[in-house]
């Protein structure tokens, strides 16, 4: 598996992408906390970047990846290999070279001129939900042959998770406003991976009290260690879940 | 002719209490080693020195004119049981003492420093720490009390007085005092013609500035941070609010100035910044916000039911997460004029406004305000959406909120 992961990792590196995309979170995070000083503005830009940009490069750089090496795994597989090594060598590959360079990019920035405990946050977030993002990805794709049909269905997911499901929350909490809905939130919210890293940045950003009674409620849940506890679980089974999914559907995948 | 003469008669007769008026030391090398003695011996007038030292005497009463100097901020301790001046007279003067630990009651109002019925009492430059009221003047008229320092260390609202407490009085002039750590900084209550000016007033439990019932007051140039709420105007009316500081009144049920059942008020030219509600407003009438900078508040302004006649004028509405939001139908008021950072319109004939109208409250805050569980919602994506939808189906937003001209540049 090492070496196969060798391979994928070196295979990424060769194409520049990531080389790029690192660079370009540090140029933004540069930019954005010299234009405005340590202030909780720049924060929130670096904010949206996590939740935006983060899952979206990763979402579609993870499907177009294993399209293009689609042959390559079909030529390995002739040897004596096993599919899900294969398979978890490319996850990890993906997921640890693009987590690395979002970590340099936006790490380094912050180290200089924002260090804090939301810039923690902030790092973790992002590796995590690149994480997700990448085993989600891969879930989508193996589901399809076609490329197209995969990068679609994964930008699909992405919009998903960014705007579908926070509407489709916003339009369940309308329709029960009047009934004390906190705790059921408290669980939709959960399920989202983005929802769950946000709460978790905004949770530690003096911006919470604008969140009212809802955000007390919830600071209360989530700077306990049951709390952190079951927001960070949560995070990695969406990790661990769609690469097993993948991984079982791979296996008896007719190739 | 005899009118001249019982005139001058009269002031004969009050020409030795002048002449007689004398300065009494008071301390341990002095003939009164208590202040207490030195005032049953003093006469109408006189002037006390206290010089540096510690007095614990129980309640100094003062039932004639004098006045009261410390020198080099001698102490007085209430040992936590007692109120430790008490006014009675007319034309006291207090300066330069440092008052401690008066005694806290959920029975009496004990102060450092209280004054009952009197006028022409001046307090200035005192220290008054730990106190549970610091200075409280009932039922008086004609008053000053200015650069005093109190400050305060308990935390809990029910154990805390205010720092300055004014009941039915008239004419008073707070100025240059710095106020900490009280339950509420100022406290008026049917307080009228009074001046608050310059004065700093952060870190109290409850209110920076609490009005009750008054009305004819101005408040100018003072600076409220970090209390529990900046300042508080209520059930009062004609009260002036120019050139004052609110900076960071931030909490979950937080804001600069809360306006609540007012009428022909003037707010000009304060600068609201930091605060989690800049203005927050409800049941009032013919209300003037001009001239004022909303800087990076979560809500600029928030308007509840009920607010009728105002005018919203010539104010800038810089980097606040929302400028304006509401509950409900909201009466007329008038949002004309003001400078709208998130304004995008455009000025073709270049006469300084805005050529198409600017609706300052936007959907999502709207939303918010219906149900505030979806706070949880902040800075989210699908708000943003929402935001930018709403300008291509302006449906929902109130159409009665809206600038007709806003200002393109910075005023």
């Amino acid at each position: 598996m090492r070496r196969i992961l060798k391979y994928v990792m070196f295979d990424i590196l060769r194409n520049r992408f990531v080389i790029g995309y690192c660079l370009f979170i540090m140029l933004i995070t540069f930019g954005l906390l010299s234009l405005e000083e340590g202030s909780s503005k720049s924060t929130l830009s670096l904010l949206n970047i996590v939740l935006l940009v983060v899952p979206l490069i990763s979402i579609v750089f993870a499907t177009i990846h294993f399209y293009n090496s689609y042959e390559f795994m079909e030529l390995l597989l002739s040897q004596p290999v096993r599919r899900s090594t294969i398979l978890y060598s490319e996850y990890f590959g993906v997921s640890c070279s693009l987590s690395v360079a979002f970590a340099i990019g936006m790490g380094v920035p912050l180290i200089f001129l924002n260090q804090g405990l939301v810039s923690i946050y902030l790092l973790l977030s992002g590796i995590v939900l690149t994480f997700v993002f990448v085993s989600i990805a891969l879930l989508g794709a193996v589901n399809s042959k076609d490329k197209a049909r995969g990068i679609g269905t994964s930008l699909l997911l992405w919009f998903f998770f960014t705007a579908i499901y926070d509407g489709l929350v916003l339009l369940i909490l309308f329709s029960f406003s009047d009934y004390p809905i906190e705790k059921y939130l408290l669980a939709f919210i959960s399920l989202n991976p983005i929802d769950l890293a946000r709460v978790a940045i905004l949770l530690q950003m003096d911006t919470a009290v604008l969140m009212g009674y809802t955000g007390a409620v919830f600071s209360e849940f989530f700077n306990s260690w049951e709390g952190l506890l079951f927001s960070s679980g949560l995070l990695l089974l969406w990790a661990i879940l769609p690469m097993l999914l993948t991984v079982r559907i791979f296996k008896r995948k007719d190739l | 002719m005899i009118l001249l003469k019982s005139k001058i008669f009269f002031l004969v007769l009050l020409l030795p209490c002048f002449v007689v008026a004398e300065t009494i030391h008071v301390g341990t090398s002095y003939k009164y080693k208590t202040i207490k003695s030195a005032i049953s011996h003093s006469k109408n007038n006189d002037t006390l020195l206290i010089h540096k030292g510690y007095y614990q005497e129980g309640t100094i009463l003062i039932e004639k004119p004098l006045t009261i100097i410390g020198q080099n901020y001698p102490i007085l301790d209430g040992l936590h049981k007692i109120e430790i001046i008490s006014i009675k007279s007319d034309n006291v003067t207090i300066s330069g003492l440092k008052l401690i630990n008066s005694g806290k009651s959920d029975v009496y109002d004990l102060a450092a420093i209280r004054v009952y019925k009197n006028k022409n009492i001046k307090i200035s430059d005192n220290e008054l720490e730990n106190n549970f009221f610091g200075i409280f003047l009932t039922k008086s008229d004609h008053c000053t009390i200015t650069n005093n320092r109190l400050s305060s260390t308990e935390e809990k609202q029910n154990d805390s007085g205010n720092g300055i407490h004014l009941l039915y009085c008239s004419n008073i002039l707070i100025e240059n005092n710095h106020i900490a750590g009280h339950r509420d900084g100022i406290y008026f209550e049917f307080v009228t013609e009074s001046i608050i000016q310059k004065n700093i007033s952060e870190g109290n439990i409850r209110y920076g500035l609490h009005f009750m019932f008054s009305s004819d007051d101005v408040y100018q140039e003072n600076t409220f941070r970090n209390n529990g709420a900046g300042v508080a105007v209520m059930f009062s009316f004609k009260v002036k609010m120019i050139n004052n500081r609110y900076e960071h009144n931030w909490g979950a049920s937080s804001y600069g100035l809360l306006l609540k059942e007012i009428r022909d008020g003037e707010i000009t030219g304060n600068t609201f910044e930091k605060n989690t509600t800049g203005i927050s407003m409800e049941g009032t009438t013919r209300i003037t916000v001009s001239q004022n900078d909303f800087i990076q508040n979560g809500w600029g302004i928030r308007i509840c039911g009920g607010c009728d006649q105002g005018i919203i004028t010539k104010n800038n509405l810089i980097g606040n997460s929302f400028d304006v939001s509401t509950s409900g139908s909201t009466l007329s008021n008038d949002f004309t004029g003001n400078y709208w950072d998130k304004y995008m319109g455009y000025d073709l004939n270049k006469d300084g406004f805005g050529d198409t109208p600017f609706f300052p409250v936007n959907l999502s805050s709207i939303i918010l305000e219906r149900i505030p569980a979806s706070l949880l919602f902040l800075h989210s994506f699908v708000l943003d959406l929402i935001d930018q939808s709403e300008k291509l189906l302006p449906q929902l937003i109130p159409q009665n909120i809206v600038d007709k001209k806003p200002i393109l540049k910075k005023i």
